[in-house]
């Protein structure tokens, strides 16, 4: 049933317990139990919303930064990602495969706050050795869904058999 | 004069034409009265329908259809109902398993034979066996036995003349589904007698319970005396692609080509290249859509015992067929009167049978949200409706 919960709140979690209770076709204590239960264990580490900043009248930027480092003794990858992620600006942080270690996503102002945060936080750290930015002009999709909703009209006859 | 032929001027016009001209006028109508997914086709599906159109010369393919879609179609069904045919002979692309209905009849019909038809069920197949110079005989089905075809039922409706049975499972409208015992007990009928079956599986990949659909063909008897149909349209939510086929024995499979070949040629070259890339990449996206059928289904279904009419739980297609005779109105009096007062469109169960009448049909391939306003509106009606009744 987690999956089964997860799946439907991923999609629109502003659904309540007793409609997801109707839609699984379970009792909606078991469902309340279940959620409960994810959240206590991160299995839900939150509920967020979806917001296109691009409509509001806000000044920012999103960079994909590129990220080399020299893994540590003992604590490997992990010390040198809780080092990157602790820092508010940091939205996300993926160790990845490939030319590079981690993806970290982060957000300002403008990009001169962003190559600021670079390269007296981020670079300045010993174990990172280089890092590489990529600014995002545009964001067509997200988590799956379209920010311009390109959903097409629902143009079938009113009854068909 | 009339140059009309007698046999066509005396069908009767399909239930569900005569209510669509009704609502269509209606303005801010919501419907539960549609038979295909809201769904889009997956776009994988498109793109190679797009890249088809860009990069092939569409020419006719041969009149079976593709070979390569045929060999598909083969693993496909291998796979889902488990039973085999060679691409080469027992596999016939059609123009949507409408096609495959009316081809079937013709091939099987001589002049007054007679063609079981279960019902509730789709508007055509009478029409078809008519058409086809056929005698329709109907076998009724009730909600006591969840609509289910009992051996009993079909067994004092044959008679010397019966040449085929249409078994159309999951159905539309009922939602009701045929498990592997129903159809085991069909079987046994059926085993020693010459009748073939047209099964209509075109929603087997819809259903909802623990076991997957049965198809009577996987019975070893059985698989040299039927004629399994189905299709694209509301699996991969391709209704518009017209595109379906037909698995079966050789001799009949030949016969079929035979008149498909002179009056369609073969299906549209364009679609059956999308049939391909949906068979071998988009069963996912037939999971999701399940999935979320699933849901609905059981709001819908919540949302009719919590205003008190009885609905008996549909395991299959995207249907409920709830009972409305709890308000005293008949299925055509319910609907037009729902249509007009709360402005929802929902199709009357006699549009698919004598025997529908009492029940009405709705469809959940719509969003939750529009079928919750859906149910507020019905749920508003069937009050009022009672409150006149007492």
């Amino acid at each position: 049933m987690e999956k089964d919960i997860l799946e439907i709140l991923e999609k629109d979690s502003r659904i309540t317990a007793e409609d997801i209770a109707v839609m699984l076709g379970k009792p909606v204590e078991e469902v309340n139990a279940c959620i409960k239960k994810m959240e206590d264990e991160r299995l839900i580490c939150g509920y967020t919303i979806l917001a296109d900043w691009d409509k509001v009248e806000k000044e920012y930027v999103i960079a994909m930064i590129e990220v080399k480092v020299t893994p540590q003794r003992d604590a490997g990858y992990e010390a040198i990602a809780k080092r990157i992620y602790k820092f508010d600006e940091v939205k996300s942080v993926y160790l990845m495969s490939g030319a590079y270690d981690f993806m970290v996503l982060m957000e300002g102002k403008n990009i001169k706050e962003i190559s600021h945060f670079i390269s007296s936080k981020l670079s300045t750290l010993d174990s990172v050795t280089s890092t590489a930015t990529h600014f995002v002009l545009k964001k067509y999709k997200d988590y799956g869904i379209v920010m311009d909703d390109d959903k097409l009209a629902d143009e079938r006859m009113i009854v068909s058999p | 004069m009339s140059f009309v032929a007698k046999h066509i001027e005396e069908m009767p016009p399909s239930g569900i034409r005569k209510f669509f001209d009704v609502a269509n006028e209606i303005e801010g109508v919501i419907s539960l009265g549609v038979g295909e997914p809201d769904f889009e086709t997956p776009w994988a599906i498109k793109e190679r329908g797009i890249y088809t159109i860009e990069n092939k010369r569409l020419v006719y393919s041969s009149n079976a259809g593709l070979l390569e879609l045929r060999e598909e179609i083969s693993n496909y069904l291998k796979n889902t109902i488990g039973v085999k045919y060679t691409p080469k002979g027992e596999i016939l692309v059609t123009v949507g398993a409408s096609e495959g209905i009316d081809a079937a009849l013709r091939a099987v019909i001589n002049p007054g034979d007679e063609v079981l038809v279960v019902e509730p069920s789709y508007v055509s197949y009478k029409p078809c066996v008519v058409m086809a110079g056929g005698f329709p005989v109907v076998i009724e089905t009730t909600e006591e036995n969840d609509f289910r075809l009992k051996p009993k039922d079909l067994l004092e409706k044959i008679t010397p003349k019966t040449k085929a049975l249409i078994l159309p499972y999951p159905n539309n409208p009922t939602g009701a589904v045929m498990e592997r015992s129903d159809l085991a007990a069909i079987e046994k009928v059926l085993k020693y007698r010459d009748i073939v079956v047209i099964s209509d599986e075109i929603y087997s990949e819809l259903t909802y319970g623990e076991d997957k659909h049965v198809s009577i063909a996987s019975f070893e008897s059985m698989r040299d005396k039927t004629i399994v149909l189905n299709g694209f349209s509301k699996a991969f939510a391709m209704t518009g692609w017209r595109l379906g086929y037909a698995a079966g024995p050789k001799d009949i499979i030949a016969a079929m080509t035979k008149i498909h070949q002179y009056i369609i040629m073969c299906a549209p070259t364009v679609s059956q290249y999308a049939g391909i890339e949906a068979l071998t990449s988009c069963r996912s996206s037939v999971e999701k859509m399940k999935k979320e059928y699933d849901a609905r289904r059981r709001v819908m279904r919540k949302g009719f015992l919590d205003m008190g009419l009885e609905c008996f739980e549909a395991l299959g297609a995207f249907y409920l067929f709830p009972s409305i005779k709890s308000t005293g109105l008949s299925s055509d009096e319910f609907a037009e009167r729902l249509l007009f007062e709360e402005k929802v469109a929902v199709v009357p169960g006699t549009a698919f049978g004598k025997c529908g009448e009492g029940n009405i049909r709705c469809s959940y391939a719509y969003s939750i949200d529009e079928i919750k306003t859906a149910l507020e509106r019905i749920a508003r009606f069937v009050k009022k409706v009672k409150a006149e009744k007492d």
